[in-house]
């Protein structure tokens, strides 16, 4: 496995009106490929700052970031962003919003069949073919999600960056994405990168946790291996004793090490 | 819906008090017969209700508009009543398109020109004025270049634009388009300008990190997302074109409505002068209504 995003001493200070905030201070982090890595804290940690750096939407003020060995400058496409409020164009359908990412990085090498395959591929693949010409204000919330994770995916990232995609979700269309996204990315083996507060879903579904400490000047804490054997099933795992140590080590740091008057 | 909740309920309700089942029932059986019936003549009721409370304001609204026309016309006998005006419109809109030379045209005539006039001066500033808000809106450097002109230029009467048309173009008609067009501009400009700068971060950062070219940002993300600011700005350039035009033409002459009204106060043919405040009035609603049905189709 070799390493495919680092970060290394990297700070980011916001500059507001109040003067400068340090939200992050020497984030170092690597992330081999194929690998999901969750990244957990509590509100405020800049746990979702560290997201956008690696996704170039924010530029840090230093230290140095790498994807597949490239320096990262700027947004683009091989690293695919699944926003927490689904971010769909609400003019465009379904379809028409996959099929936007995919002619954007399939375009100048496929002809239009092999793109509309493509974004019917990614529609099936999160069981979302029969409403493919229905806008984003006709479905549901969990199926816009799950528009928005087709849209990532379709664009075949190097890596799949998800802010809290679950977040805005209630609990049930939640454990059913999350399952979902499990064997997604079991058949895809995609490097995944996501924010999330929430406990059980980080130990679900990743191979490493990664803890932040509270802000301001936020950073690494510690690294927690989830070392469960894949498949993962819910059901199963809730009666594994390994599985609630995991869930014990993150509910310790994050309520006893780094614990946070509301 | 309210009907199977009806229905529902005594059978939910059923297994946690099954013991005093005989005291439930009968309120349960008489709860699905009574307001079955009942509910029907609610229903129309409501209906009639509903139509009564959309329908009636506006004509005791209109009763005492024209009551007051009735009492002002009685003092003031030179203006004409509701009922003369009304006989001498039925008169005029029965032939509609008569010709008797350049200026005895029929009504339809008139109203033709000026609905033309207004087309020529808002479409040539819808020309312009869009794609430059739209440059403005993306563009800050821009923006700020131009905003002290917009706003030193915005506030000027309309009809202190004639004497510039009237020199450059040498002719009436245009210098006539020309007001239209410099005063419906301004709203096209600043109502583009702002959808464009309000495009949601959201949508932005889709278009970044999908890494889009400028023309697909434009045309895929930026125009749909300013498009119900546009048309507020078109809505409101059309409202400032109709009203600007029956004083253009007044001045400059022609076939048109402001002429029209001119023509007549010269004739003292008052009864005219109300029927084409009523006729710019109602296509000026009408214009707007339709504008308004457009925009809804626009709102995501």
């Amino acid at each position: 496995m070799e390493k495919y995003v680092s970060l290394e001493y990297v700070d980011m200070v916001f500059s507001g009106r109040q003067g400068k905030f340090c939200a992050l201070r020497d984030v170092n982090l690597s992330i081999n490929q194929g690998e999901f890595v969750s990244v957990i804290g509590h509100s405020g940690c800049g746990k979702s700052t560290v997201l956008n750096l690696i996704a170039g939407l924010l530029m840090p003020t230093d230290g140095v970031m790498l994807c597949a060995g490239r320096e990262i400058a700027g947004p683009g496409p091989e690293r695919a962003v699944v926003f927490q409020n689904h971010s769909l164009l609400p003019w465009l359908t379904c379809f028409d919003n996959i099929y936007l990412a995919v002619e954007r990085v399939f375009g100048s090498t496929e002809d239009k069949p092999s793109l509309k395959k493509r974004t019917h591929e990614a529609l099936a693949l999160v069981g979302l073919t029969h409403s493919e010409m229905k806008y984003p204000n006709e479905i549901s919330g969990g199926m816009k999600q799950r528009v928005g994770i087709a849209r990532a995916l379709a664009m075949e990232p190097k890596v799949l960056l998800m802010d809290e995609p679950f977040g805005a979700l209630d609990a049930l269309t939640r454990a059913h994405l999350q399952d979902e996204l499990l064997g997604i990315v079991q058949r895809t083996g995609s490097t995944v990168v996501m924010v999330t507060h929430d406990v059980d879903e980080a130990v679900l579904l990743s191979d490493r946790i990664v803890m932040m400490t509270n802000g301001p000047a936020a950073t690494v804490g510690e690294i927690l291996a989830v070392d469960l054997p894949r498949p993962r099933s819910r059901l199963e795992l809730a009666e594994n004793p390994h599985y609630h140590h995991l869930r014990g080590e993150v509910l310790r740091f994050l309520y006893q090490r780094e614990a946070k008057a509301a | 819906m309210s009907a199977t909740i009806v229905a529902l309920k005594p059978e939910a309700a059923e297994p946690v008090v099954a013991a005093e089942s005989k005291t439930v029932a009968p309120p349960s059986s008489k709860a699905e017969t009574a307001p079955v019936a009942g509910k029907a003549r609610q229903r129309i009721m409501n209906i009639l209700r509903s139509i009564t409370l959309a329908v009636l304001p506006p004509i005791v609204g209109l009763a005492f508009f024209i009551l007051i026309w009735v009492g002002i016309s009685m003092v003031a006998p030179a203006l004409p009543g509701p009922a003369k005006t009304w006989v001498s419109a039925v008169e005029l809109f029965s032939d509609p398109f008569y010709q008797n030379g350049p200026n005895d045209q029929g009504i339809g005539w008139n109203i033709l020109n000026s609905l033309q006039r207004v087309g020529t001066g808002f479409g040539m500033a819808a020309l312009i004025g869009i794609p430059l808000g739209f440059v403005l809106g993306r563009f800050k450097f821009v923006n700020d270049m131009a905003s002290p002109i917009i706003s030193l230029l915005r506030p000027v009467s309309p009809l202190a634009w004639l004497p510039i048309g009237l020199l450059v173009f040498k002719a009436a008609d245009p210098a006539a388009i020309w007001v239209i067009f410099i005063s419906s501009i301004w709203p096209l400009v600043i109502n583009t300008a702002m959808g464009v700068s309000k495009v949601p971060q959201d949508y932005l950062n889709v278009a970044r990190v999908l890494n889009l070219s400028e023309w697909k940002i434009a045309t895929k993300i930026m125009l749909p997302s300013a498009m119900p600011y546009i048309l507020t700005g078109i809505r409101l350039s059309i409202g400032v074109a109709w009203l600007v035009i029956v004083a253009a033409e007044m001045l400059t002459g022609g076939v048109g409505l402001g002429f029209w009204v001119w023509d007549e106060w010269n004739n003292l043919n008052v009864e005219h002068i109300l029927i084409a405040i009523f006729v710019v009035g109602i296509v000026g609603l009408l214009l707007e209504q339709a504008l308004l049905l457009l925009a809804k189709r626009f709102n995501y």
